[in-house]
């Protein structure tokens, strides 16, 4: 079936469909442990039923979505010794000590204190069960800035010697772990976090709000969600435009690619394509609609300053331009189209009406999932833009690979797609079952869960 | 250099490796015997007894990955690609029975996810015991990187390190549910608990036999006297536990017959450690060829020392939190 392709391909592949398989319940756990947190801070200074109802309904969600995440993640720290083992090798002095860090001051937080979060309100009582709850976010997060730490480093790598055997050697540890580019990359994505999971509570308030407007709990869960789109989509078009411009300076291919930028404009005037069809055999854009000098002031350069294309970039070190292109176009029109959806609903609450909109609720529900897209496309970009280096410009893809046979790989690619499309995919039908039901529905499973609201006693047989 | 650092870290791997053996093997346990719970209920009760501490029993697992990657970076590099295989199967088995603790209560067909709770059990205990075989036969290395072929791993020896590892961790699963449980379910627990125990300790006897067979080194180990002295003490604290453990579940205890198996893994893991050290990928690299270079190993001890302890600590208060026998009726509210 895979006859044909390299194993370097067929890892490349593996690894692509691994991680952004992965990466979709991060940046749902991510943004939602947090949520709960809030939900759980605020019910015990107000003592308003609506706010642990909600907290009680996103906690099963979230023990989903966290479970998937767990068991992809499993998988992700294995990945690099069995199909990267020479670039283990190289970069594991370096990036290895980061991601110990991660698994010692984030997966164990999340994990030890998950439990107590789920099961143990009645056992530990309100407040050590809120510490428990503030835990989870908290390790979310820790694990956002560790892992983006180490992304960075592979983007922008600095504070390292190289050593007799070609290893990477920590010479600074400050500026490893603060790179250049980790700030930018940190704040955008957990920024993209936030507004994906604000997405998916919008989307499931509005549902909701559809069949019952007066449902008290899609009310809140709706003005909450809103309230976040309206606030932190700009923030996140302010933050990703910052992280372009540090990726202008640092990774100019990968920016050259972005904006189809095939050729050089030495007198400045470089123009913002808006569309266009790369071409990497002719080294052109097709069909190109742009607005000359645009470019120039998006990258914050007087209009007459040079701007260099791909002609200046040897073929061998530019990354395929048409991923590139397409799927940074994709992230910035979702981000686009969401803080139109969060200025509607401001002018719906504005008038009075942020309850009562059908037809922004309607539009809420289809913008549910684009979260989820606008992060994967946006990885997308800066991974393959990257290419074709894992270490950039210091260690080659194909220098990364691991000793192993394509056959090797092949089935073993064929067995994730599989058992990934079965298990997550039931995952994820489970959930939308879950949020199809009102938030003060008790029973959110056919049966009740081993995580059960308090109060309700069990019927046996259930 | 005052401190040994590949040496302190070659501990704390072992430590973690160990510490996920004698947490995830009873939870692994459970699932394997998942099929032998007599009712819905039973099956209910066995699930709920770990459903809270699985995840961070796991975590360990990937503390043994994520800090090999870190600290022995070369180790990983090899060892990963030459048990290729099994570690595949091994994750791919994990997702099934890590979703199965959510989903079972969430779908129609929960006989399914009874079946993915089991298989994924069953396949990822057997399959960590093939990649400890497969380890102990040795790697074949060329320069910086793994030499051998994609089905070296399968060899009649590792095929039985897999088993022992299955019928070990169903004892471990079997004698947590003693701890754990009341009635019937402990009866029947306590019944497996002698076969298990006993299977165990064969399969033990029979793999320790074949062991120092595989490598000249691991025979010198354990019979050139006087050094070897030292190794006797691994039979001895064996012997003795298995008298804790027989004369445990004869008094009806609950908790000694747990406490004698966790003792057969770390005591077998003390053998293990008496047949490889210092080697760290047998039969040619030493903890301290593979090690990462000194400022890696310091920067990474420096939060190790800090935090494991703080992680034992709160593991420790989550078990606390749910200890006790379980109750049917509540299924932890």
């Amino acid at each position: 079936m895979l006859d044909g392709f390299s194993a370097e391909i067929l890892a490349r592949f593996q690894f692509a469909f691994t991680v952004s398989f992965h990466i979709i319940f991060p940046s749902f756990s991510i943004g939602l442990a947090s949520y709960l947190a809030v939900l759980n801070g605020l019910w015990m200074r107000t003592r308003d039923e609506t706010y642990l109802t909600l907290f009680n309904y996103w906690k099963k969600i979230f023990a989903v979505a966290f479970g998937m995440g767990v068991v992809s993640g499993i998988v992700m720290s294995y990945q690099f010794g069995t199909n990267w083992s020479v670039f283990s090798d190289k970069a594991g002095p370096v990036v290895g000590p980061l991601m110990a860090y991660e698994v010692l001051s984030a997966f164990f937080l999340e994990a030890g204190f998950l439990g107590i979060m789920l099961f143990g309100r009645e056992r530990v009582g309100e407040k050590l069960h809120m510490f428990a709850t503030a835990m989870v976010a908290f390790g979310t997060l820790m694990s956002a800035t560790w892992i983006l730490s180490v992304n960075s480093w592979m983007q922008t790598p600095a504070g390292y010697s190289i050593n007799e055997v070609g290893q990477f050697v920590p010479k600074d540890w400050w500026q490893i772990v603060f790179n250049p580019s980790f700030p930018y990359r940190l704040a955008h994505m957990v920024l993209a976090a936030f507004l994906t999971t604000a997405l998916v509570v919008g989307a499931v308030g509005a549902l909701h709000l559809l069949r019952d407007k007066a449902d008290k709990e899609a009310r809140r869960m709706f003005s909450m969600a809103m309230w976040m789109a309206v606030i932190v989509t700009p923030i996140q078009i302010f933050a990703g435009h910052e992280h372009g411009l540090n990726t202008l300076e640092l990774q100019p291919v990968k920016i050259m690619a972005m904006e189809g930028h095939y050729e050089s404009h030495p007198e400045g005037w470089a123009p913002l394509y808006l569309f266009g069809i790369p071409n990497d055999e002719e080294q052109r854009l097709d069909y190109a609609i742009g607005i000359p000098g645009l470019g120039n002031i998006i990258f914050e350069k007087p209009l007459d300053k040079a701007v260099m294309g791909l002609d200046t970039i040897p073929d061998d070190e530019q990354p395929p331009v048409g991923i590139v292109f397409w799927s940074f176009r994709v992230m910035v029109g979702l981000g686009m189209l969401m803080l139109g959806l969060g200025l509607w609903s401001a002018w719906a609450r504005w008038w009075g009406h942020l309850y009562d909109a059908p037809w922004l609720h309607r539009a809420c529900i289809a913008m549910g999932p684009s979260g989820f897209v606008a992060v994967l496309a946006g990885w997308i970009t800066t991974e393959v833009g990257r290419q074709p280096y894992t270490v950039y410009g210091l260690l080659r893809t194909s220098d990364s690979l691991a000793p192993v046979d394509a056959p090797a790989v092949a089935a073993s690619l064929i067995a994730f797609i599989v058992v990934y499309f079965a298990v997550f995919g039931a995952g994820t039908f489970y959930l939308l079952r879950m949020m199809n039901k009102r938030a003060a529905t008790q029973k959110l499973g056919l049966r009740d869960g081993p995580i059960r609201t308090a109060g309700i006693t069990p019927v046996p047989g259930e | 250099m005052v401190f040994d650092l590949a040496f302190i870290w070659a501990g704390l791997i072992a430590f973690a490796v160990l510490t996920y053996v004698v947490l995830d093997g009873f939870d692994l346990g459970i699932g394997i015997l998942f099929p032998f719970g007599k009712s819905e209920a039973d099956r209910d009760l066995m699930m709920n007894s770990v459903a809270p501490v699985w995840d961070g029993n796991e975590t360990w697992l990937v503390l043994g990955g994520g800090g090999l990657f870190a600290v022995f970076p070369l180790a990983y590099a090899i060892v990963m690609p030459a048990l290729y295989m099994p570690i595949t199967l091994m994750l791919l088995a994990l997702v099934f029975r890590g979703v199965s603790f959510e989903y079972r209560w969430r779908a129609e067909r929960k006989g399914l996810w009874d079946v993915a709770f089991f298989g994924g059990s069953f396949v990822a205990a057997l399959c960590q015991g093939i990649a400890l075989g497969a380890l102990v036969q040795g790697i074949e290395i060329e320069g910086r990187a793994y030499a051998g072929g994609w089905f070296d791993w399968l060899t009649p020896f590792s095929i039985l390190t897999g088993f022992a590892v299955v019928v070990g961790y169903a004892l471990l699963g079997a004698t947590w549910l003693i701890l754990k449980t009341t009635g019937d379910i402990q009866v029947q627990m306590r019944g497996y608990a002698w076969w298990l125990g006993a299977a165990t300790l064969g399969t033990i006897g029979i793999v320790s036999i074949f062991t120092p067979f595989q490598d000249p080194i691991y025979f010198e180990r354990w019979f050139n006297l006087p050094g070897s002295l030292w190794s006797m003490i691994v039979p001895v604290l064996m012997i003795t536990l298995t008298w804790t453990f027989f004369t445990g579940l004869n008094d009806q205890s609950d908790l000694r017959p747990f406490l004698s198996a966790l003792g057969f893994f770390v005591v077998s893991f003390i053998g293990i450690g008496i047949s490889f050290y210092p080697m760290m990928v047998p039969p040619s690299l030493t903890i301290w060829e593979v090690a990462a270079p000194d400022s890696s190993l310091a920067f990474a001890l420096v939060g190790a020392v800090i935090l494991i302890p703080i992680i034992l600590a709160y593991t420790a208060y989550a078990y606390w939190v749910f200890r006790g026998k379980m109750d049917p009726s509540e299924g932890y509210h």
